[in-house]
């Protein structure tokens, strides 16, 4: 006769130190856990109602400026400093952590036009209506010392735009041509045209910082080579490119951000059509900034919202949008890729969350596992009916509502049409164009 | 007003056709003869004065019509001729004349010069600089193509994408700067610095080093050598001991082991002579050997060997030789050398007596009055059940055997009485089963010999301990029962018994509890076959038992569920073998399960399940049209019916549908039908990654979560796309970071080398600056 006894061996259940997690015995045998696939089923579900529930992203608004907010700038070194500057000439800074603004100047009699920091966070330029370009010192003047700029150059035009290059000290302006300027001389060391119309923006490629791209009024991009002090090519579209924006991740892309509300991303190699035509908007988009990722980016528009794209869809994936916020003219991802930050018409900058239902803080290791199990879920089962609808549900306001059915029944009545010139016409004399070859007029080499 | 302007546009006709016809006598005329030539230019004059009348300048360049030798050099023109002037026709003249040779000779030497192509427009060269330097660029650019297309399939992107650079300081420099602080650090730094161990450098120690130094070539080819004559002497005698263990001759080792002790004897003997103290270190090893074998026990009869050996003992004398041999050793081994051991020898078996004794004491304390009366209860139900078996069976045997048995361990010495014994026995025992069991066959016994055998093993320990005192007695309860020794044992542990109060509840609870499960192996032994015998019994001839009706009812409702499920089914087996099992099980559970089934008698679950699934089975039969209309063409009244024949004319029977898929699994109801509830949570279309649906179910089938997976592989599954350190800034990829070299050393040097282009610009500047 065998005694059986119970005997376990303390090495599988005493801890080696108290820091050790306990071991929980756990049997994985299939037959003990069954219903697998309904039961993620549920929580993916449960996950994405909860991600609707907690969905709050607005976070702040900083108020103070007088007249709308005409563009901003993030500081490269401090993730809590941004820089904005308004419609009345007036440049603020502001502490996101305190939200507060911490200097006020003002900088330019007219529009600040266009803003930018330099890589090494030291100073700032702006150019405004005034035809001037200034430098100012990133730290408030001492006590007695009047606020003044570093540096004042005077041109003969108007300034619309400014870029600071991301290694050396170099900027580049914008008006009726490109300039590019050594920041120790008052003139520019090159300046390059191509077309007479003015110039709205210009940005430094962040990875080949070689290149710079322009959009100007007269409905085209226009890439430049710096060392080689020439134009490279141009795209003209169908309107007018309101902004464009590099992707910080892959050297060849951009996005431009245009009047007929759609967004186009393109291989800055094959201009002849985009890889992706983004849209969403129900109004001319006016900025566009990437996530440091590379992975998305997020759109600003006339239509009083602001969009978060990825980069490889063509819908965007999170609209933004308050009761009080106006056209939005001016957006910014920040460094650390968490939060958003908008300027508009009616004076107040937003601080959003890049992913709205984000638990803000530090996270235990538990609440982390359980994010991303949750995550995961989601996108196993991003297909099924009910998870997808509750997933896309957003509320929008009114104006915008309609404005998508609207749209909505006129590009369907454009498809119609279309498909009718086809049925009735010799097969072969009409074209079938592509959406994304749809909005490209030309290509000049 | 019209017939006016008419007659002007006439006119002006005319005029022009003068025109035309003018210039030819015109042209003709002036390289001749200069003479005329006023004449000439009045009437010129005249000409354009009457061409201009009608306000418009009706110029008209001359055309040549006709060959002729003289050409207005006023009019010369391209047009009409269509000839290209060449070199060589001028030449043509000035071949004659020699005055001209040297002209001649220059304008040959033009002759065979070729011109310089006209520059390209502005426009079209800045295309074509453009051009070069897009495609130079984009050249530049393709180099990200790889990284670019890494990073958008990567499964996880860590950003910010560089990482802090962890330094290669070396250690010391490392430890200069560090301290031992606490007491556990400073012990492992003495101890480091008493042995000279290194400290900072881990490479080698002081000595190491100065043996580095110190280490002539020839030395160190000695050193080489003394370890390669002791590399092969070890090898060697490695070999010699691994041949030697490999003999295996009993006789060989035995020599060898006694050669070995006489060697130590004389050694012992010398030593004794020569050292004495040395000697008497010798002697307490020896006697530390034997204390080390009373530990250990190791050459009394309970090893392995000897229990082969003593079950061997019966039928080999070699055996029994080995056996006495090993504890004649054994009592060598023990004994002690000096004086006075007798008496301890005692002293220690009536010390091993006080301990094991009382073991079998306790049971029957507890039997008596035990101090938890569930134990008792049990234990007298025990007892009870086994009184109640022996009228029916014979339980005896197995005790008796077990009594037996055990006694056959206590004396090793007389090998041939207990074979005798032995004999006796099993011829007893046949004898006693044959009368008792006729009807059972022999192979039944087999089972519970075997078990008997096994308790009586686990039992063999603790009666092995029991000393040589109870040999004697245990001669005479060889052929008494089981409780007969017990009785007796009785006797002497009264006197211990103080001393076992203060552990009695542990130890009690043991021994009972082994008592008890041996009682229960011997009931279960007698049992287990019982049930199944009763069984067949029962189906041989079911009235011949009438004694137990109970088991009777539970075979009834055996076969009762067999008739339920009429097909025969692997469900069914299940259920008909459980109940076979079931009664192997114990006593307590079999009670349990049948207040379950008394308390749930009413519930008939199984023919609730069939009853359910007959209907199911029906609704989801396709159902027969019966399109009869009563008192169609017939006369109407009451209790009108229609005819058989009409009804089968008119009904119409609906084809059998495909077989249902549950047809063949009695115990499963699949329903076929679209259930809509569940289908709004279905997915109706391949979503766009996935190319056929099965890639896509087994991405779903898959679970991720913890409850299906290990630790590892959870992390690993949900591991998310892109992780971001909050409070660090993402900076754009650079080529370093990807391990390209930076392409622009700087672009602004590039610009102000690049001369040409700035230099024409800033000339153009100038001049702009000039001109304004």
């Amino acid at each position: 006769m065998k005694v059986k006894m119970l005997s376990r061996n303390p090495d599988n259940y005493v801890r080696e130190t108290k820091l050790d997690l306990q071991r929980v015995p756990r049997n994985y045998d299939p037959t003990l856990h069954p219903f697998e696939v309904p039961r993620e089923y549920v929580r993916a579900l449960n996950a994405t109602k909860l991600e609707r529930v907690f969905a709050k992203p607005f976070l702040a608004s900083l108020d103070g400026h007088r007249d709308g907010v005409n563009c901003l700038a993030k500081h490269p070194k401090s993730l809590a400093t941004v820089l904005s500057g308004a419609c009345d000439g007036e440049v603020r800074i502001w502490n996101l952590t305190k939200r507060k603004c911490i200097r006020t100047i003002q900088a330019h009699e007219g529009f600040v036009r266009g803003i930018c920091t330099r890589f090494c966070g030291t100073s700032f330029f702006t150019v405004g209506d005034d035809k001037t370009v200034k430098q100012w010192k990133m730290d408030g003047p001492g006590y007695g010392e009047e606020e003044e700029p570093l540096h004042t150059i005077l041109g003969k035009t108007v300034y619309t735009g400014i870029d600071h290059h991301w290694k050396e000290a170099v900027f580049a302006t914008c008006g009726q041509q490109v300039d590019i300027w050594d920041e120790q001389r008052t003139s520019p060391i090159c300046s390059m045209t191509w077309g007479f119309d003015s110039i709205s923006s210009v940005k430094f490629n962040p990875i080949e910082t070689f290149l710079l791209g322009s959009c100007a009024s007269d409905r085209n991009i226009v890439l430049y080579d710096m060392r080689q002090a020439t134009p490279l090519k141009k795209v003209i579209l169908d309107m007018r490119t309101n902004t464009i924006c590099w992707n910080p991740m892959e050297a060849f892309v951009f996005t431009a951000a245009n009047e007929d509300y759609n967004l186009y991303t393109f291989d800055m190699r094959a201009l002849d059509t985009p890889v992706m035509v983004h849209m969403d908007h129900v109004s001319a988009v006016l900025d566009v900034d990437y996530s440091p990722t590379g992975k998305e980016f997020v759109s600003a528009s006339f239509d009083k919202s602001i969009r978060i794209f990825p980069v490889d869809k063509s819908r965007s994936r999170e609209v933004y949008h308050t009761k009080r916020m106006q056209h939005v003219i001016c957006v910014k991802w920040t460094s650390d890729s968490k939060y958003i930050m908008c300027g508009s018409d009616e004076m107040n900058i937003r601080l959003w969350k890049a992913n709205a239902s984000e638990k803000l803080g530090v996270l235990t290791s538990r609440e982390k596992a359980a994010k991303d199990y949750n995550q995961k879920l989601k996108e196993k089962f991003q297909h099924h009916p009910h998870i997808k609808r509750i997933a896309r549900h957003r509320h929008l306001p009114k104006s915008i509502y309609s404005q998508i059915q609207e749209q909505r029944i006129m590009k369907e009545a454009r498809r119609r049409k279309e498909v009718n010139r086809l049925k009735h016409s010799k097969p072969g004399s009409v074209a079938i164009v592509s959406e994304k070859k749809k909005h490209v007029v030309a290509v000049v080499k | 007003m019209s017939e006016v302007g008419a007659a002007e546009s006439l006119l002006a006709l005319s005029q022009q056709e003068e025109l035309e016809d003018l210039p030819k006598d015109y042209a003709l005329s002036p390289s001749e003869d200069e003479v005329d030539i006023d004449g000439e230019r009045k009437h010129q004059k005249l000409l354009e004065a009457i061409s201009s009348l009608d306000g418009k300048n009706r110029w008209k360049l001359a055309e040549r019509s006709e060959a002729s030798l003289k050409v207005s050099e006023f009019s010369v023109t391209s047009e009409g001729s269509g000839e290209k002037l060449v070199l060589s026709d001028l030449l043509g003249p000035v071949k004659t004349s020699s005055s001209l040779a040297v002209v001649k000779k220059q304008l040959n030497r033009v002759k065979s010069k070729k011109t310089v192509e006209l520059p390209l427009n502005k426009e079209e060269v800045e295309r074509i600089h453009r051009e070069v330097a897009f495609n130079k660029t984009s050249q530049a650019l393709s180099k990200w193509d790889p990284i670019v297309l890494k990073n958008r399939q990567a499964e996880q992107l860590v950003f910010p994408l560089k990482k802090e650079q962890s330094a290669f300081a070396p250690i010391e420099h490392v430890l200069s700067g560090w301290k031992a602080r606490t007491p556990l650090e400073q012990e492992v730094f003495n101890l480091l610095h008493k042995n000279k161990q290194p400290m900072t450098d881990p490479l080698l120690t002081p000595v190491e080093k100065a043996s580095l130094k110190a280490m002539s070539l020839e030395e160190a080819k000695m050193r080489r050598a003394e370890l390669q004559r002791a590399r092969a002497l070890q090898s060697y005698y490695e070999a010699r001991a691994r041949r030697e263990k490999k003999i295996k001759s009993k006789k060989y080792h035995k020599v060898l082991k006694k050669g070995k002790a006489r060697k130590a004897l004389k050694d012992f003997e010398k030593l004794r002579k020569v050292n004495p103290t040395a000697a008497l270190e010798e002697l307490e090893k020896i006697e530390k050997a034997r204390m080390m074998e009373r530990m250990s026990l190791k050459h009394q009869n309970s090893g392995k060997w000897a229990k082969s050996k003593a079950i061997m003992a019966k039928y080999d004398l070699e055996a029994r030789q080995a056996m006495q041999e090993q504890l004649a050793r054994n009592k060598e081994l023990t004994q002690k050398l000096q004086v006075a051991s007798n008496s301890e020898e005692e002293e220690e078996g009536v010390e091993e007596e006080g301990d094991l004794v009382p073991d079998a004491v306790n049971e029957i304390q507890m039997d008596a009055d035990g101090p938890n009366p569930w134990m008792l209860r049990n234990h007298s139900r025990g007892t009870k059940e086994a009184k109640g078996q022996d009228p029916e069976q014979l339980p005896d045997p197995v005790a008796h055997e077990a009594s037996e048995s055990e006694e056959e361990e206590d004396r090793p010495g007389a090998e041939e009485e207990t074979l005798l014994n032995e004999f006796e026995e099993r011829r007893s025992l046949r004898r006693k089963s044959g009368l008792n069991q006729d009807a059972e066959p022999v192979s039944r016994q087999e089972p519970k010999d075997s078990s008997s055998q096994e308790v009586l093993s686990e039992l063999r320990a603790l009666a092995q301990k029991l000393n040589k005192e109870k040999n004697q007695s245990g001669k005479q309860n060889m052929s008494s029962t089981r409780t007969v020794p017990v009785v007796q044992r009785e006797g002497p542990p009264k006197a211990e018994e103080e001393p076992l109060l203060l552990q009695r509840p542990e130890r009690a609870h043991t021994v009972q509890e082994l008592e008890e499960l041996a009682k229960e192996g011997c009931f279960q032994n007698e049992e287990v076959p019982r049930p199944g015998r009763e069984g067949q019994q029962t189906e041989r001839n079911p009235n011949t038992q009438p004694g137990v009706p109970k088991e009777k009812k539970r075979k009834e409702q055996m076969i009762d569920l067999q008739n339920l499920l009429t097909t025969k089914s692997p469900s069914v087996k299940s259920l008909a073998i459980p109940t076979t099992v079931e009664e192997l099980e114990d006593e307590e559970e079999r009670d349990q399960k049948q207040m379950i089934k008394e308390a749930f008698a009413g519930d008939d679950v199984i023919r609730d399940f069939l009853k359910e699934k007959r209907e199911a089975v029906e609704a989801s039969k396709p159902k027969d049209v019966d399109l009869t209309l009563p008192g169609w063409g017939e006369w109407g009244g009451m209790g009108l019916k229609p005819s058989a024949k009409k009804r089968r004319r008119f009904l119409i029977k609906t084809p059998e549908g495909p077989p249902r898929k549950d047809k063949n699994l009695p115990n499963v109801i699949i329903n076929e039908k679209r259930n809509v509830h569940a289908a709004a949570h279905q997915v109706r279309v391949l979503p766009y990654p996935f190319t056929h649906h099965q890639q896509f179910e087994r991405t779903i089938q898959t679970p991720i979560g913890s409850t299906w997976n290990t630790q590892r592989a959870f992390q690993k599954l949900t591991t998310p796309k892109v992780v971001t350190k909050p409070g660090h800034i993402i900076k754009p990829i650079k080529a370093e970071d990807v391990g390209y070299r930076s392409s622009s050393r700087s672009d602004l040097s590039v610009v102000q080398r690049n001369p040409k282009q700035l230099s024409i610009r800033h000339k153009k500047q100038l001049k702009k600056n000039s001109v304004d």
